[in-house]
C-alpha cells in the first residue's frame, strides 16, 4: 500500500458522491486519472484490504431484527457450546472475549419474536443463561480511522 | 465496579424503529448494491441498465434512501485487521441513565468509536448500559483510548470494562432477505 493508496482509502472512508460519474469526481479531487483510481480500489478490494466498498445499509430500517447476546460458558465447555451457538444460522457473529461473560453473539433475524425463539432454543440446549442486550438506542455507526 | 451500581428504572424496551418504506424497485437496488457498487465508470448507469430504468431515477432513490437512513453512507470500509488495527476492543461503561443519550452521542462522535450503544443492564453482575468498540493497534493503544473515552465521561463514569475478542468463533456476512 502506497501513498496513493492511503489517500484513497481516507478519501473514501468518508463517503461517496450520488452522481452520474462518481469515480471522476474523486479522481479529480484526488489529483488522479479515474482509471487508475478504478484499477487502485479493485486492486485494494482483492486484496482485502478494503472489507468493502459501496452503500451501508441499516438492515433494521430494511426490517431485520438484531441482537447482541451474551453467554458464561465454563471453559470444559467452551468447544460444545460453541458448537452448539454456531449451529443456528441466525448466529452471524460469535466471539470469545476476555471476560466471564466469555462469549458474545450477534444474532440476526428477520423478526424481533425470532430473537427470543432462538435464545430460548440455545438456553435449552447449553443448560446456560443467556444475557440479551439489544440495542436502545444508537449514537453512531461508522468509523474514520487513518491509514 | 459493580458496587457501584444503581437500580436506576431503565425502559428495556428495545427502540422501535420507523420502518421505511421502500417499494419494488428499491428493494431491487438493495439486492444489487449490498455486496458493493460496479467498479465501473457509471455505476448507477450499470444499475439503471440492469433494472430497466433512467440513472437519474436510480440516483434519486438512492439518495432518498440516504436521507431516510436507509442508507446510512456511501463509502469504502477498511478491513481494520488487515490496516493493523489489530486490538478491537467493546469497551462498556456504567452512566447514569439521564445523562446517557448526551453522552452516548459525544463519544460516537470520536473517530477511533465505531459503534456506540446504549444496551440492557442486567444488574447486579452486568451494571454496563453504553456500549463503544474501539479500535487500536494493541492493547496498550486501546487503554489509552479508553481513558480518552473516561475522561469525556468524567464523572458520569461509574465504572467500565474493556473486553478484548481473542478468538473469532463465526463471522459471515450479513445478508437482507428482500
Amino acid at each position: 500500500m502506497d501513498a496513493l493508496d492511503r489517500k484513497i482509502i481516507n478519501l473514501l472512508q468518508t463517503g461517496f458522491p450520488l452522481t452520474e460519474a462518481p469515480f471522476l469526481d474523486v479522481a479529480v479531487q484526488l489529483g488522479v486519472e479515474e482509471k487508475e483510481l478504478l484499477k487502485r480500489l479493485s486492486d485494494l478490494l482483492e486484496n482485502k484490504t478494503l472489507s468493502r466498498f459501496g452503500p451501508m445499509y441499516d438492515a433494521q430500517k430494511l426490517g431485520g431484527a438484531f441482537s447482541l447476546v451474551a453467554v458464561r460458558v465454563p471453559e470444559d465447555k467452551y468447544e460444545i457450546v460453541t458448537a452448539i451457538v454456531n449451529s443456528f444460522p441466525e448466529v452471524a457473529h460469535n466471539y470469545k472475549r476476555d471476560h466471564d461473560l466469555n462469549m458474545w453473539y450477534v444474532l440476526a433475524t428477520d423478526s424481533p419474536e425470532k430473537i427470543d425463539e432462538v435464545n430460548a432454543k440455545i438456553e435449552k440446549k447449553s443448560g446456560l443463561k443467556v444475557y440479551n442486550m439489544p440495542k436502545l438506542e444508537e449514537y453512531y455507526i461508522g468509523l474514520n480511522l487513518p491509514v | 465496579m459493580m458496587d457501584k451500581a444503581v437500580a436506576d428504572k431503565v425502559i428495556i424496551e428495545p427502540e422501535t424503529e420507523e420502518k421505511v418504506i421502500l417499494d419494488d424497485i428499491d428493494r431491487k437496488i438493495v439486492d444489487i448494491t449490498q455486496s458493493g457498487l460496479p467498479l465501473v465508470s457509471r455505476p448507477y448507469n450499470d444499475i439503471a441498465l440492469r433494472l430497466g430504468i433512467e440513472v437519474s431515477d436510480v440516483i434519486a432513490r438512492m439518495k432518498s434512501m440516504q436521507d431516510s437512513g436507509v442508507i446510512r453512507r456511501i463509502a469504502a470500509v477498511p478491513n481494520h485487521y488487515a490496516l493493523g488495527y489489530k486490538a478491537n476492543g467493546m469497551t462498556v461503561w456504567d452512566v447514569p441513565d439521564d445523562r446517557i443519550h448526551e453522552l452516548g452521542e459525544k463519544v460516537g462522535q470520536l473517530d477511533f468509536v465505531s459503534h456506540c450503544y446504549q444496551r440492557p443492564r442486567f444488574l447486579p453482575e452486568w451494571p454496563y448500559n453504553l456500549f463503544a468498540m474501539v479500535h487500536a493497534h494493541d492493547r496498550a493503544e486501546a487503554s489509552l483510548l479508553v481513558k480518552k473515552i473516561a475522561e469525556l465521561i468524567g464523572e458520569d463514569d461509574r465504572g467500565h470494562d474493556i473486553l478484548f475478542s481473542t478468538q473469532i468463533l463465526k463471522k459471515t456476512g450479513l445478508r437482507f432477505n428482500q
